[in-house]
């Protein structure tokens, strides 16, 4: 074995007890940051599925981005006028067939048409504003997991009745509206039509269940006063995650506003970055602490090592080597420590995992954990630099050590 | 002790290259009072001498054999092994010369507590890193067992004997085949059946392996048996006699290389 390595080794030895503290340290400092990582990247992971299934991954809509130019502006480059209120515009997407004929040509997915229609639904007195969507549900199965969300009644109840709606469950909750109900819908623009309760959703993000609702595309373009209406087509991508890109592609082909559902929870996305900032903050402070308990026993050896030192430097061992020594305890009470929080780690991830709990916001009975190599080898990488620098102080001081103090004193 | 006059006791006819030089060597503490520890030391070690260092006590001894063993940097003046100058060396090539050209033995024998006897003995050859494992212990196996030690050494120091621990320390000093041996009090803490016994080791090396030895003692009884005595008293040498005329005392000589 190397003369350092085993010297380094023996070290550890003759302090079994307290490098087993230090080694302690790290392991619960590393295990507890596994843990951490595992819950925070799991319920991150969990609440991005139930978005992306809840929602398209893409909605190409009618929408613009900022108001129309101003004719003028289109003709005279110098021209930039303000407080015209903009051209008014056919709403909907033009040639809406035209448009998904030519997006499934080269879309690793699905499309389906939909009108929305900003609404109030009314019914035994009370009034709710919810977004109404008309879909075609044969398409819409392709696109959403709507059919399985479905309680009650399956999506095919939309061709039922002439006006049949179906409501997110918490809205049903809300009003008391059970299956058979007549309410009313009514828009802005003044219409107003009475539709029957054919089923309930449950997507399982409360905001979605309690102000949203569906009907048949026919009825949506009733509401909007439009025949032949779509303002929104929905897209399920077989990668949700490119999403963002490809939405950004459909906007530059057919220039209509299309939203990745990335963009469309930007806020989420944002409170995730935070999250996750909070998370690595608490978790680098943990491993910080337990570099602590590295620093403590090294310098106790270095300590108790004094004389040690003298003699291997007075033989001819140089300031590196004698430094080289104490930074790889350091190092061993690292990788200990890693390796053991390794285990320490997964054994908190299974023990959560088996926790049943419920969360008011979806609807878990478990907690959601993410079992990620990344975290077990990044908090192992942390363990072991923040080790080896914590070893790095009193090593350099030992190594330091002139040899004839050390001897004069001794003899 | 008679201190003889210098221009009389100044080794003449040695022509071969020191093996060990200190040109104007001082050494001073700094501090509100500085410490001269030793002071103007000029002095040369030849190959294959046996040289006693000799004074009162507190007269610098140690403090030389430190400088001379690179152990110690001094404040002024140059210290020399083998030719070459070692002050603007780096720590690292300093080391490097002790590792490869001295060996130490103190009056404490230094042995690492949790190493057995033979790995105490191999340590320096694993520093140095010029042999291989099997080579290691078969040159530490022979050392140990030259100087009567191979049974125990797979014990630890505190299994040993006082003497027999400052034997292993010889034999630790001896592990790289330094030319030159430095010794501070090697008998000082042993009974007098293990002192003439470690005496007798280091004699046999500068008698019969060519070795340099220099040792500090303040027995005058053993000084005397040595090749040549260099005298310090306050730091300064005093006296420096040769006595080459009793080398051997009636051994084999022609041992000798
Ligand atoms: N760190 C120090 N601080 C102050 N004085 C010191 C220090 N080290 C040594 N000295 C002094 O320097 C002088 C030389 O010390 P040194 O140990 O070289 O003497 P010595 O001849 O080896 O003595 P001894 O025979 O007792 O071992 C002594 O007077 C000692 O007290
Ligand atoms: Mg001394």
């Amino acid at each position: 074995m190397n003369l350092i390595v085993d010297i380094a080794w023996t070290h550890i030895r003759s302090r079994a007890r307290q490098t087993g503290f230090a080694v302690a340290g790290v392991a619960t400092g590393v295990g507890f940051s596994i843990m951490m990582a595992s819950l925070m990247q799991g319920s991150q992971d969990d609440f991005t599925n139930r978005l992306v299934n809840a929602m398209p991954a893409i909605t190409v809509s009618d929408d613009r981005r900022a108001a129309p130019p101003q004719p003028a502006e289109a003709h005279y480059a110098a021209a930039e006028i303000r407080g015209l209120t903009p051209e008014a515009r056919r709403r909907g997407i033009k040639n809406p067939l035209a448009i998904m004929a030519s997006l499934e040509s080269w879309l690793p997915g699905y499309i389906a048409p939909s009108v929305k229609v900003q609404g109030i639904i009314r019914y035994a007195n009370q009034d709710v504003a919810t977004s109404i969507i008309g879909i075609d549900p044969r398409r819409e199965t392709l696109v959403s997991d709507l059919p399985k969300q479905m309680r009650g009644a399956t999506l095919t109840a939309l061709y039922r009745a002439t006006n049949a709606i179906i409501i997110g469950d918490r809205l049903a909750e809300k009003i008391g509206a059970r299956i058979g109900a007549n309410l009313t819908v009514q828009t802005s623009l003044g219409t107003r039509i009475n539709a029957q309760v054919v089923g309930y959703f449950h997507s399982g993000v409360r905001q979605i269940d309690e102000t949203s609702a569906y009907v048949q595309t026919r009825t949506g373009q009733v509401l909007a006063r439009q025949t032949g209406l779509i303002n929104e087509l929905h897209l399920r991508l077989r990668d949700p995650m490119a999403a963002r890109e490809t939405a950004a592609r459909i906007e530059k082909d057919t220039g209509y506003k299309s939203v990745s559902w990335q963009e469309a929870h930007e806020d989420l996305i944002s409170t995730f970055v935070i999250r996750n900032l909070i998370m690595y903050t608490v978790v680098g402070a943990i491993l910080l602490v337990a570099s602590f308990g590295t620093y403590n026993i090294i310098s106790t050896i270095t300590h108790e090592k004094a004389r040690d030192i003298a003699i291997m430097k007075s033989l001819g061992l140089s300031e590196r080597k004698v430094r080289s020594v104490f930074v790889l305890e350091a190092l061993i009470v690292g990788l200990g420590g890693a390796v053991l929080g390794f285990l320490l780690g997964y054994l908190l991830c299974l023990a959560l995992g088996s926790i049943r709990i419920s969360n008011p916001f979806v609807d878990a009975d478990r907690l959601p954990l993410a079992y990620d190599a990344q975290h077990y080898a990044l908090a192992g990488l942390v363990a072991l630099v923040s080790s080896g620098l914590a070893g790095y102080a009193p090593a350099r001081k030992a190594a330091r050590v002139h040899p004839v103090e050390i001897i004069r004193g001794a003899t | 002790m008679i201190a003889a006059a210098p221009e009389l006791s100044a080794p003449a006819g040695f022509a071969a290259r020191p093996i060990i030089e200190a040109k104007g060597v001082s050494r001073i503490l700094p501090g509100i009072v500085p410490v001269t520890l030793v002071h103007d030391i000029n002095i040369e070690i030849g190959a294959n001498e046996f040289v006693a260092i000799t004074g009162p006590s507190g007269s610098g001894k140690s403090s030389l054999l430190y400088l001379l063993g690179l152990l110690d940097l001094p404040t002024t003046g140059e210290v020399s092994i083998d030719g070459r100058a070692t002050t603007e060396m780096r720590e690292e090539e300093r080391a490097r010369v002790r590792l490869a050209k001295l060996g130490f033995v103190f009056q404490f024998h230094f042995l690492l507590p949790e190493f057995s006897i033979l790995e105490n003995v191999t340590l320096p050859m694993r520093a140095l890193g010029a042999l291989s494992a099997r080579q290691m212990t078969q040159r530490g196996e022979g050392l140990l067992a030259a100087l009567g030690l191979a049974e125990h050494r797979h014990k630890r120091p505190d299994q040993l004997s006082g003497g027999q621990r400052q034997r292993v320390a010889v034999a630790r000093a001896l592990a790289n085949e330094p030319p030159v041996i430095l010794a501070d009090e090697p008998t000082g803490s042993l009974d007098s059946r293990a002192s003439e016994q470690v005496f007798e080791l280091l004699q046999n090396l500068a008698l019969n392996q060519g070795k340099t030895v220099v040792a500090v003692t303040h027995d005058l009884s053993i000084a005397a048996r040595m090749w040549r005595r260099v005298e310090l008293v306050d730091g300064r040498i005093v006296s420096d006699i040769r006595t080459d005329f009793d080398r051997g005392a009636g051994k084999n000589v022609e041992n000798r290389p």
